[in-house]
């Protein structure tokens, strides 16, 4: 298992490397300039401005001292904000989209999985139908829609919540269920069909042969081999819930990573589209990685297979 | 011998979108202690639907029972509720399923699924169920058990996973143990082994067992009686002797004529023409009359009775009745049934010989 996982972040490493080249060469393939976005400047300023960057050096040098820079954890200072160091950017956004990201993903999985559990149960009831419309809307929506409907009806129309800002978990509630409608759905969908196909299997039948209660069927039996493809989807899951940040941040003002990304990109603040793509990469990669070992753990059929190599 | 369970008049339907499937339509039969009555019939005769209904298995919707009793203990099985019926399972009544490979719960180590009725049946602590489930392993001749219960189903080959749910069934010393084509699944050496383990351990617990097969060499092998299904009903019932050697039933006939056997080199097989009745639409008359060639003209207007033959031997055919012309099981058959007396295919705890 150790070495399993140490071959992973081996892996882990050579897949950042090959992001961080590719996104520094599209960068320098990238049209415009992030000097002459908003203030007029002069040849001779900009020469200036760009020996400070060290913008002015041949490519393949400032791609080596990108890399150099970059193993010693040092991500280059932002062009427009106040030159602060990407890194400190980053420190202080990611904490509010983390917030934001596991309040939706706990949400809306522990949601949707109740959703479907209790669809699968009462199979063909209201019940499921209610849950199979909920998972349609959410998976075919997308997750601006619904922030844009909340903060209509509920913020603008009710009054009852702040429809901008972070500043308190009032703040925090609409974006969260937005950004948690994609989970729910996917959850209860994966959950319903799992359930019903587990629940219909042989093991099932001698489990109740065995004279085991209902409860230990649902949850000791049927539960936990229902969750396993569930697992599978968590990534993508995550992912989503990822590039759903963008947008959502942008719609609510939340000052988090998504929002500064959309931001930097405007605004063509290389230092910053790296440090934040990088940083998009490692935590999807890190995810994958989390997923393959829940996955051994839930399914003592992958443990075995990762164990022995 | 004692009875220990008695089946009365049993229906079970099925509500499909199609209609109602009368799966089962009036079973009746006992079960003594310490024998083993073994279920014999084409596919779909509602040999399982039947077993399952007796440990009240059958998946309801679309399954129900319509009608009967299952007499166990005192008790009505067929109106008992589902809480008290938990009790019964896997103590009193338990099951072994056809296919080794899909009956254990694939992530749950092999020793918490024997020790899981264990706890909840005769409220063993842990390590009691535990080191009762070394010996369960043991009794049913897998090697190590110790280290084995920690391990998961998919580490087992497919005779050794039969034997695990042989252990998970006999864990709680059941009265009644019900085989759904335990073999089927397996190779024809483990086979063996496996038909040879399930005698040893009746000889042990003395319990009684429900044998389904389509193999009637096994049904000869580890059987005292035999009930034969055609359509959701049985129709002839007997001693493995009487059923080899005087069956009475043209279904029965046409079963061992189709039966191969190892010295059958004079007469091929003899297949049984048509197939099964559609259960949605049950004929009015008997099932197997429109498949039977000695049918009556009464046979497409009445169903049979149940005509006794001995004290122990049954059949469902007007053939019996006695206005009825005689009629003798075709040739082949007649070999076939000289044939099984003479290598004595038959079992030979009876001992009498027709
Ligand atoms: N869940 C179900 N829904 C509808 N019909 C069913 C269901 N289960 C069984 N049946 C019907 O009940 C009848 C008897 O089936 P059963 O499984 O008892 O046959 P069997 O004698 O065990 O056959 P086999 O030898 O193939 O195992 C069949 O006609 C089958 O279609
Ligand atoms: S009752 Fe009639 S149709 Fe049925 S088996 Fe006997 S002879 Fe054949
Ligand atoms: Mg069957």
């Amino acid at each position: 298992m150790v070495r399993y996982i140490l071959q992973r972040l081996g892996y882990m490493l050579l897949t950042l490397f090959l992001i961080a080249t590719f996104s520094f060469f599209l960068m320098k393939m990238l049209p415009g300039s992030p000097m002459k976005a908003e203030q007029k400047l002069s040849e001779a300023q900009l020469e200036i401005l760009y020996e400070k960057y060290n913008l002015d050096d041949p490519v393949p040098v400032q791609y080596i001292n990108y890399l150099g820079n970059l193993a010693q954890g040092d991500l280059g200072v932002s062009f427009q904000m106040n030159n602060q160091p990407v890194t400190a950017l980053l420190a202080s956004r990611i904490p509010v989209s983390a917030h934001l990201g596991f309040q939706a993903m706990i949400l809306g999985t522990i949601l949707g999985m109740l959703l479907g559990l209790v669809a699968a149960v009462r199979n063909n009831s209201w019940i499921d139908y209610t849950s199979n419309v909920i998972s349609v809307i959410g998976i075919s929506i997308p997750s601006f829609i619904f922030a844009g409907l909340l903060q209509y009806f509920v913020g603008v129309k009710l009054g009852l919540l702040p429809i901008a800002f972070w500043e308190g978990f009032q703040h925090t509630i609409m974006p969260t269920i937005a950004l948690a409608i994609f989970p729910l759905a996917i959850a209860a969908r994966f959950l319903r069909t799992e359930m019903i196909e587990v629940l219909g299997s042989d093991y099932i039948v001698t489990a109740r042969a065995k004279g085991v209660t209902k409860g230990g069927i649902m949850f000791k039996h049927g539960l936990r081999n229902a969750l396993i493809p569930l697992v599978t989807v968590m990534g993508p899951m995550a992912v989503s819930l990822m590039t759903g940040t963008l947008v959502i941040e942008q719609i609510f003002s939340i000052p988090g990573i998504g929002e500064q990304f959309v931001t930097s990109v405007t605004t063509n603040d290389f230092p910053v589209i790296m440090g934040t793509t990088l940083f998009f990469a490692f935590f999807f990669i890190l995810i994958i990685l989390v997923i393959d070992i829940l996955y051994g753990i839930i399914d003592p059929r992958i443990r075995l297979a990762g164990g022995k190599d | 011998m004692d009875k220990i369970l008695e089946v009365n008049d049993l229906h079970i339907s099925f509500d499909t979108y199609g209609g109602e499937v009368k799966a089962v339509r009036g079973v009746t039969f006992d079960l003594k202690k310490g024998e083993t009555l073994a279920i014999v019939g084409e596919s779909g005769s509602g040999k399982s639907v039947t077993t399952r209904a007796l440990a009240r298995l059958i998946p309801s919707p679309p399954g129900r029972i319509k009608q009967g009793e299952i007499l166990f203990d005192g008790k009505d099985l067929a109106k008992l509720k589902e809480k008290e019926m938990q009790q019964i399972r896997g103590k009193d009544i338990s099951t072994i399923f056809q296919d080794p490979m899909t009956s254990l719960n694939p992530t749950m180590k092999i020793g918490n699924q024997i020790m899981e009725g264990l706890i909840k049946h005769q409220k063993m602590s842990r390590a009691q169920a535990k080191s009762r489930a070394i010996e369960l392993l043991e009794l049913v001749g897998l090697p190590n058990p110790t280290e084995r219960i920690n391990q998961y189903p998919h580490q087992f080959s497919g005779g050794q996973r039969q034997r695990v749910v042989i252990a998970i069934a006999l864990a709680c010393n059941p009265k009644i143990l019900i085989a759904d084509e335990p073999t089927t699944a397996l190779d024809v050496t483990i086979q063996a082994q496996i038909l040879e383990l399930m005698k040893d351990i009746q000889k042990k617990t003395e319990s009684s067992i429900i044998f389904i097969t389509h193999d009637l060499g096994v049904v000869a092998n580890v059987a005292d009686r035999v009930a034969v299904m055609y359509a959701g009903k049985i129709v002839e019932i007997g001693t493995v002797d009487e059923i080899f050697y005087n069956p009475k039933h043209p279904y029965t006939w046409g079963l061992l004529g189709s039966m191969p056997t190892l010295d059958n080199t004079e007469d091929s097989l003899i297949a049984i023409p048509g197939s099964p009745p559609d259960m949605l639409k049950p004929p009015k008359g008997d099932a197997f009359a429109p498949r039977n060639e000695y049918a009556l003209e009464i046979d497409k207007e009445m169903e049979p009775p149940m005509f006794k033959v001995s004290d122990t031997h049954y059949a469902a055919t007007w053939l019996l009745h006695e206005y009825a012309p005689d009629i003798e099981p075709p040739e082949a058959v007649k070999r076939r049934m000289k044939g099984f007396a003479k290598t004595g295919a038959g079992n030979s705890k009876e001992g009498e010989r027709p």
